[in-house]
């Protein structure tokens, strides 16, 4: 569905990422694991078109999307949550919701209707006047996925959705990722929770210094998971 | 005391129009643009030269001129400013303020630098008693129209979809743009927008105040500090702080003419010690 191939990223003369290569299949979820500064955000920055400094190919769902600017990759069904979840404060819960325009043309799939977002996350609708910001940190997280979910991506690219949430908050937002998944959407998610990680992914990119070092499968992650723990620094 | 506080609204009308206009454009576009007050000294020049020249009224020119003015904006941002953007912000700085220098010199070249007089409309050319004191028809009719174009712009603003897209993509363009909305397709008819505001603020303008080519370019820099008092890119903030710095200046003027050049830097500088975003900015978006 995806197919990453030598990608690179500068920022001036820092380089970000190092010929970076791998891939993601249909209904899959995949962690990038790593430390501050190995890359992971300018990965996903780079696969939305948000980061111009960079070079190698990107294919997605058959196609190139290498030069394409972010609103026609969104369109083509990429989803991207930033890091700080990326809520408007100028805007509504309700409008944050419905800012996208919603799902491609050529989609037949259900789109995400409000009712049904409403429905999978009733906090939602209960503050649907109050401003994005106001809503608690795991609210927001909510918001953040349940909006990117109704542009109609079929690859959801997540920025660390657990960082600084309560562990019940965090059980959340694994059940909805868990339910984002059969529903046939594939995630690439940002994790320095490996323990979490292994509970919700299929399989697992360690980044070190702009390179995917290792590729994991759950199994190799909770065998190895004092050793990544202390690698990741946590 | 009551009949200064309202010739400060009325001369606050004008600052709301044209820091409205730059509040969208920097807002949306990240531009501090510099040919504001050309444009909104076109704006007065554009109703003389067709009264002059062709006969045409007051009344034509008010809807006519901020169209043809808005339509030049959406070339410009097409032609330049757009090509500018990706740059240092100091480039787009730059154009726009030779911009105004170019557009200035033209019109001295044309019509020499004293003030050409354009009459009120007939049909306001009177006085209107307001209970506490009568006041001319025609300044009355300003303040109405501007507060009237102000409330359109937030209702538009605040409860539209166009809206909430030019406040989105203010808050954060790039986001705006991961999420499936060709941010760059706004962009143009909101430059335009903003200058046919700056066009509108001109034809107004042209009755009661001095027609001449330094009449924008005297203006702009109050409304920099309008702009910058209401919260840079806030509309709101700009609005209101239009009309208060407006009424401030007036007050002024009359109480402490000695200071009524300095007063509203004075205010500004105020405002920023108290709150170093603005009255209405939010601190994260500095």
């Amino acid at each position: 569905m995806l197919r990453i191939d030598g990608l690179s990223a500068w920022y001036g003369e820092a380089q970000a990422l190092r010929e970076v290569s791998l891939q993601v299949d249909e209904g899959e979820i995949v962690t990038l694991v790593g430390r501050n500064g190995a890359g992971k955000t300018t990965l996903l920055r780079c696969l939305m078109g948000l980061h111009k400094d960079a070079k190698g190919t990107i294919e997605f769902l058959g196609g190139d999307v290498t030069g394409l600017g972010p609103h026609k990759r969104a369109r083509r069904g990429l989803g991207y949550v930033p890091d700080d979840r990326g809520i408007f404060a100028t805007l509504s819960v309700e409008e944050n919701l419905t800012l996208p325009p919603v799902a491609r043309p050529d989609d037949d799939r259900e789109a995400w209707s409000l009712e049904r977002v409403y429905e999978t996350f009733p906090r939602l609708r209960e503050r649907r006047r109050f401003p994005g910001t106001k809503l608690s940190g795991g609210e927001q997280q909510m918001l953040a996925l349940a909006r990117v979910l109704r542009t109609g991506a079929r690859l959801l690219l997540c920025d660390e959705p657990t960082e600084g949430l309560s562990p019940l908050i965090v059980q959340q937002i694994g059940d909805i990722l868990r339910e984002v998944k059969a529903a046939g959407v594939t995630v690439l998610l940002i994790e320095q929770n490996v323990h979490f990680a292994a509970t919700v992914a299929d399989r697992h990119h360690l980044l070190a210094e702009g390179r995917v070092v290792e590729s994991l499968d759950n199994d190799e992650v909770l065998a190895r998971e004092g050793e990544l723990l202390e690698y990741l620094g946590i | 005391m009551l009949q200064q506080a309202f010739n400060g609204l009325v001369g606050g009308a004008f600052y709301a129009l044209l820091a409205l206009g730059l509040a969208v454009i920097f807002g949306m576009l990240g531009v501090v643009n510099f040919a504001h007050g050309a444009f909104y000294m076109l704006g007065a020049f554009g109703s003389y030269v067709l009264l002059d020249s062709w006969g045409v009224n007051f009344w034509v020119a008010l809807p006519l001129v901020p169209v043809v003015l808005g339509v030049a904006g959406t070339v410009l941002e097409r032609l330049f400013i757009r090509r500018l953007a990706p740059l240092d912000p100091l480039y787009n700085f730059l154009f726009t303020f030779g911009l105004a220098l170019i557009l200035q010199d033209l019109v001295k070249r044309e019509y020499g630098v004293q003030s050409q007089p354009y009459p009120r409309p007939s049909a306001l050319g009177g006085s209107i008693d307001l209970g506490l004191f009568t006041y001319p028809a025609y300044q009355v009719f300003v303040l109405a129209v501007s507060v009237v174009v102000c409330a359109a712009v937030w209702v538009v603003l605040t409860r539209t979809r166009v809206g909430m897209i030019v406040r989105a993509a203010t808050e954060r363009p790039e986001l705006t743009r991961a999420l499936g909305i060709d941010v760059a397709r706004w962009v143009t008819p909101v430059f335009g927008f903003g200058v046919a505001l700056a066009g509108f603020a001109g034809v107004l303008a042209a009755p009661m105040r001095a027609v001449n080519p330094l009449m924008g370019s005297d203006l702009i820099i109050t409304v920099f500090a309008v702009v910058v008092i209401g919260g840079l890119g806030s509309v709101f903030g700009s609005v209101a702080a239009g009309f208060a710095v407006g009424i401030v200046s007036a007050l002024g003027n009359y109480y402490v003419p000695s200071l009524s050049q300095t007063l509203v830097f004075i205010l500004m500088a105020a405002v920023l010690l108290w709150r170093p975003a603005g009255l209405f900015g939010r601190e994260e978006a500095l």
